[in-house]
């Protein structure tokens, strides 16, 4: 369904992203790991149209996206969590989520609904409703993140590091989550620091080092085969 | 009392006219990061539409719509020939296309209009005199408090409660998030050019109901009004553009009575002045406006 064939990424001078391929089919959800700097969020943004891809192809469904705009991405059905969790912090969590649902936004039926999903699986975020986003906590601005972007029904979701900073409540949450939004039958692309919930919930994994991958297969295999305490001290 | 009232129109006036300059500037600025500054030729074109349509014998209503509506255009196509060919290259070459751009206009009008004042056709009403307890006061300054108090409330509303709005403000704050989540990134920015254009034509037939001619030059004091209003007010916020022209419509009118008629002559430099010592207290403006302010 997506597939990437020899990509990379490039700011200036820096090659962050050395010719990686990589693929997702249909429902699986496929983690990506590596150290920090390792060209993750580098390879994520390039698929979401945020970033250039400097050489490779990106194929969606066989189609060619490959230099396609962010806005043409989501079209497309790829909705993207960012590592910095992109709140607009002075937008309320309701107009958050309206903007979530801008590429659909003649189905109203269909989005309130939605939202109403949302809201069920993410109490917090009804209860904050027309709050600022900016005054939210990192575990509920996280939330609004992701209800945000499943509000514009992708066929492929990106999450880059949806744990990171959280109380680990609030991680088993998110990852129960992950597990509920995988199991609708969602694609999803997972990068994560915290590598054995990660192989926990995915179907493969894929392992990066200085752009490029050094190990995938099934989550199985790469957690018994790869030392994840090496992988992450940049080994 | 009668100066109480007769102070607060002339501020309440001034200062909408001010507003609503700075707004059409800031509304580009908070989405591009960047100063439009063929923006007071948007007021020259206004002008001008109106002067050309003079002899029409068409409703005045109807010419100042259409000369609003070549301020919107006019606006528009300043994205288009200004800032999108070399938006994406850098900043330096957009505010040179930008001023190129105001000075091919502003040309425009010396050579195939006139570099002489031409007056443009206005209502009667625009030189009519009411009295209120006891003050009397032009009609045009009741005009613009009442045009200014319609278009702040229907653009604060249209901001808050239209979905266009709603990402246009989220675009100010993250472009590139907005466009992850498919709004797309030239609709945004031609209707901010457009917004811009709007208000820059109401304000345009206002300002040059005070004046009753046009030069190619009329824009430049609008802009620069413009400029200083947001820089006060904070360049990043929508709320700080119309606080900004409020203020300094306040200081404007204040000095026009408090100084004697020499010192008259220097209003402007009392005015900077007082500028100055605003920015050294408050080097960002007086309202900060969301916290991120990269440009895309
Ligand atoms: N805007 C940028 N300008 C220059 N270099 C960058 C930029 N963004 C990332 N890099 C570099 O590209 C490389 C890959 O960065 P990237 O953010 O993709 O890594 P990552 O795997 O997501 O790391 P982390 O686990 O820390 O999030 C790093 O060496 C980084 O320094
Ligand atoms: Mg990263």
């Amino acid at each position: 369904m997506l597939e990437l064939t020899d990509v990379e990424v490039r700011y200036g001078a820096i090659r962050a992203v050395r010719g990686i391929s990589l693929k997702a089919e249909k429902g699986e959800l496929v983690a990506l790991l590596g150290a920090n700097g390792a060209g993750k969020t580098s390879t994520l943004m390039c698929i979401a149209g945020a970033l250039k891809a400097a050489a490779g192809t990106i194929r969606l469904d066989g189609r060619d996206v490959t230099s396609a705009t962010p806005e043409a991405m989501v079209r497309n059905g790829v909705a993207t969590v960012t590592e910095t969790r992109d709140v607009f912090p002075d937008l309320t969590v309701a107009e958050n989520l309206t903007l979530g649902s801008y590429i659909r936004r003649s189905d109203r039926a269909g989005v309130a609904e939605d939202r109403e999903k949302m809201f069920a699986l993410f109490p917090r975020l009804a209860e904050r409703y027309g709050q600022p986003a900016g005054t939210l906590s990192g575990g509920e601005q996280q939330m609004l993140v992701i209800a945000r972007a499943i509000l514009s029904r992708p066929r492929i979701l990106l999450l880059d590091e949806p744990s990171l900073g959280l109380a680990p409540v609030i991680v088993d949450q998110i990852f129960e989550m992950i597990g509920v939004l995988k199991r609708s039958g969602l694609t999803i692309v997972l990068v994560e620091q915290n590598a054995a919930k990660a192989l926990a919930v995915a179907d493969r994994a894929y392992v990066m080092r200085l752009g490029r991958i050094a190990a995938s297969g099934s989550a199985a295999e790469i957690g018994a085969t790869t030392d994840l305490g090496a992988l992450y001290l940049g080994g | 009392m009668t100066f109480a009232l007769q102070f607060t129109i002339d501020v309440l006036s001034l200062g909408g006219a001010y507003a609503l300059m700075a707004l059409g500037l800031v509304i580009v600025y908070g989405i591009l990061k960047l100063v439009n500054f063929a923006y007071g030729e948007l007021i020259m074109v206004t002008g001008y539409t109106l002067f050309l349509m003079g002899g029409s014998g068409l409703p005045w209503l109807v010419m100042a719509a259409v000369a609003v509506a070549m301020a919107v255009v006019t606006g528009v196509l300043t994205d288009y020939i200004a800032f999108r060919p070399v938006r994406a290259k850098s900043i330096t070459a957009v505010l040179i296309t930008s001023f190129a751009f105001s000075t091919l206009l502003q040309n425009a009008a010396l050579l195939f209009i006139s570099p002489r004042p031409r007056n443009v056709p206005l209502p009667a009403l625009f030189s009519q005199t009411v009295e209120i307890a006891g003050v009397i006061t032009p009609v045009r300054n009741l005009v613009t408090i009442a045009a200014a108090v319609v278009l702040l409330a229907v653009f604060a509303w249209a901001m808050r409660r239209t979905v266009l709005g709603i990402a246009m403000r989220a675009a100010a704050t993250n472009f590139t998030m907005a466009r992850m989540l498919g709004i797309p990134a030239n609709l945004i920015i031609s209707s901010a050019f457009a917004i811009s254009g709007l208000l820059a034509g109401v304000v345009g037939i206002l300002w040059i109901g005070r004046i009753g001619s046009v030069v190619p030059g009329i824009g430049s004091e609008p802009l620069l009004v413009a400029f200083i209003a947001t820089v006060i007010g904070g360049m990043r916020s929508l709320e700080g553009a119309v606080l900004g022209g409020f203020l300094l419509a306040l200081i404007d009118t204040s000095l026009n009575y408090l100084l004697s008629q020499e010192l008259l002559k220097f209003r402007d430099a009392f005015t900077f002045g007082l500028v100055i010592l605003i920015l050294l207290w408050r080097p960002e403006g007086l309202l900060k406006g969301p916290a991120t302010g990269q440009r895309t």
